[in-house]
């Protein structure tokens, strides 16, 4: 009675942080602009079906996919066994489902032994090519200090999860074997799960059968513990991806990859330029009037959601021609600068009720021109990414603010533009001279 | 040149009360660069070998705006894609071919919005056309046997999708067609795109361009293909840089199809 009491209170508190939480990064990412991804609905769930749950672009990359695969369905199918635990906790009982189930429970179970299994040997190649391998893309500059530490934090959590769900089963095992165990005896001597009920008797065999309860109630208290800690570290965490992988694959560009959008602010200029009666819509005196992105709240809401779910693995940035020739300029660290940047914001809303100015802004002290400037616009990043991470479009919004607002264009981009203005092409050629190509 | 280059301005077309097939949009480079003209030439006398009734719109024709936009300068894009928007509605264009594949894109992509409809493809895409009506057709010719490899333009492949074109052209010709590692979607940029060629490179540890190149010459190639004017002067920069200009040829797709026809 008194430990459902405990469980439901430990339920609940972390399912409120969590919420908290989450609604503080959904208020970051609201800060966004508008852009309408809303369209063409069975063409996103489409997308969302093969990229985000089919993880087709993670295949690109056989080795890691496959080592991922083995957590990620481990991680969804583990859910279900969560369902289980939740109404144990809540109602005092054990293994509840199992009478009814019989041996779908059973096969059920083992599943999901199996494919923890599977996930261990996965988490552990995964920390090994972060610390051992050192795999470049995994140890990168801006990798250094918490980023590294966020990704071995969630590999040993997971590591640790898998532990706690051994002891629990295998000490159950044994338990059950003993006709001790608190699960419902059908006289079968086993629980006849695929792994506990050999690495059960082969870890706890010959133990007290009161240190077998204890291990069993670590390991109960221990998984829902991790799960509810994992859910809270989620929102801290580049981890933030299981979640939002998701909504950001179905809010993903549709346009092919050259198509840039067209600033409408700037056009309804042009046209009242070309037309003198064009009337311009009435700008909301509200919103500052400011071409291309200087802070992130210039961003639309869907490259803030990027921020969020970019998980740093560094597909982008090994794929980068600037950044394999050893220029500044980093995908991977584009996003992250940006979701840093925004963290800071929503902290600093947080403290003073709305942003106070803190003199800073995402360009100049977080993302310099130099990595700007060093980008060829080739769309690789956006290729590899297997979430539909969109770095390029931030690479480009910050160039329009550094052209239109700061004209602190490189010099010679600035004779380029003069050249294009004054004779319609990028050189020092006349438009008369066009066609002398055809006599030559 | 085996025969004077037939080439119609769109002005001498609406003099005459006719209209073109296709509009053939040059581009500055395909005007100006002394090597990106040959490429544009190699154009012109397959279309005039096939008999394609192409205008062009000579000195009416004038930047896409592309380096501008990727630069960053959206002011003076619009403003390059309003002014070619009117000439072209004013000359009912219906359809374009490009020599370049930023034309290609900014064309495509981004004058809609603005007012400017037309259907755009890119030449190798226009000489698939032809090839597969048989309006041209190749049987072996100097190229052979020779080992060619393609080097995907970022703004025709990743940006369009347009990657079996330019293939399926090259295939005519008999040739040992090699792909580099990182081709198709995992092309790697010549480094001239996004305005780069406009600029000198950021500091780093190696130029894109020699990266690229050297990929390509791995495969001792008789020739890299392209199919932009920007990467063609990349991967012959590229070239040149490895010493290897006397055995390793850089030419346009269009050009393989206009050699191997002795035109």
């Amino acid at each position: 009675m008194i430990s459902s009491i405990i469980f439901i209170l430990l339920l609940l508190g972390g399912g409120i942080l969590f919420t908290i939480n989450a609604r503080k990064v959904r208020r970051n990412i609201l800060l966004g602009k508008e852009i309408n991804r809303k369209d063409n609905f069975p063409q996103r769930i489409k997308l969302m079906t093969l990229v985000s749950l089919g993880q087709r672009k993670m295949f690109e990359r056989p080795i890691p996919a496959i080592l991922h695969l083995f957590l990620y369905v481990a991680f969804v199918i583990t859910q279900i066994e969560l369902i289980e635990i939740i109404c144990d906790g809540s109602l005092g009982s054990h293994r509840m489902f199992r009478p009814a189930l019989g041996g779908f429970y059973t096969f059920m179970v083992s599943f999901i032994e199996i494919l923890s299994v599977l996930a261990f040997i996965g988490t552990i190649a995964f920390l090994s090519r972060r610390n051992l391998l050192k795999v470049p893309r995994l140890v990168k500059n801006e990798l250094n200090g918490w980023p590294k530490l966020d990704a071995n934090l969630i590999l040993l959590s997971e590591i640790t999860l898998i532990c706690f769900i051994f002891m629990m089963n295998g000490a159950d095992e044994v338990l059950y074997s003993l006709h001790q165990s608190h699960a419902v005896d059908l006289n079968e001597g086993t629980l006849g799960l695929a792994i506990s009920s050999h690495l059960g008797p082969f870890l706890f065999g010959g133990m007290s059968e009161h240190s077998l309860h204890i291990i069993e109630r670590v390991g109960w208290w221990g998984h829902i513990g991790m799960v509810l800690w994992f859910l809270n570290y989620l929102p801290y965490s580049k981890h933030f991806h299981i979640l939002l992988a998701f909504p950001n694959v179905f809010y993903s560009n549709l346009n092919p990859k050259g198509k840039f959008t067209n600033m409408d602010s700037v056009t309804n200029e042009v046209k009242a330029i070309f037309d003198p009666s064009f009337v311009p819509p009435v700008a909301d005196p509200n919103i500052p009037m400011r071409f291309g992105a200087k802070e992130v709240t210039d961003l639309t809401w869907k490259q803030l959601l990027d921020s969020y779910t970019c998980t740093e693995c560094g597909r982008c940035t090994s794929s980068c021609p600037a950044n394999i020739t050893g220029k500044l300029l980093s995908p991977r660290k584009i996003m992250m600068s940006t979701r840093d940047r925004l963290e800071e914001v929503g902290k600093n809303m947080d403290a003073n009720g709305v942003f106070k100015d803190d003199g800073k802004s995402l360009l100049g002290d977080y993302i310099t021109a130099e990595e700007l400037w060093a980008c060829t616009s080739c769309n690789a990043c956006v290729q590899e990414c297997p979430v539909n991470i969109d770095p390029l479009s931030i690479i480009i919004d910050m160039r329009r603010f550094i052209v239109m607002e700061q004209s602190a264009a490189p010099t010679e981009l600035n004779g380029m533009f003069t050249n294009i203005e004054n004779n319609g092409a990028p050189w020092q050629f006349g438009q008369a001279d066009r066609l002398n190509w055809k006599n030559e | 040149m085996s025969e004077k280059l037939n080439v119609i301005t769109m002005a001498e077309y609406k003099a005459k009360g006719e209209s073109p097939e296709i509009l053939f949009w040059v581009g500055c480079a395909g005007s100006f660069d002394d090597r990106a003209k040959k490429i544009t030439k190699a154009i012109v006398k397959i279309l005039n070998h096939a008999n394609v009734k192409f205008a062009v719109l000579g000195t009416e024709e004038s930047c896409t705006g592309d380096p501008a936009k990727r630069a960053g300068n959206e002011f003076l894009f619009q403003m390059q894609a309003m002014n070619n928007i009117t000439i072209l509605n004013g000359y009912e264009v219906k359809k374009i071919v490009t020599g370049c594949p930023h034309c290609l894109n900014t064309l495509k992509n981004e004058y809609p919005s603005l007012g400017g409809n037309y259907e755009v493809i890119h030449h190798t895409e226009l000489l698939q056309g032809l090839l597969n009506t048989g309006r041209i057709k190749i049987e072996g010719g100097s190229f052979k046997g020779k080992k060619i490899t393609f080097h995907d333009p970022c703004y025709l492949g990743r940006a369009n999708d347009v990657y079996e074109a330019p293939r399926s052209v090259m295939i005519n010709l008999e040739a040992e067609l090699m792909e580099m590692k990182r081709s198709r979607e995992n092309g790697l940029c010549c480094g001239a795109g996004g305005a780069q060629m406009f600029k000198e490179a950021e500091k780093g540890s190696k130029e894109i361009y020699v990266e690229r190149s050297e990929e390509a010459l791995a495969l001792n190639p008789d020739v890299i293909a392209v199919g932009c004017p920007f990467c063609n002067t990349m991967m012959t920069d590229g070239v040149k840089h490895f010493n290897k200009e006397d055995s390793v040829k850089v030419l346009d797709v269009a050009e393989l199809i206009a050699q191997a026809k002795d035109l």
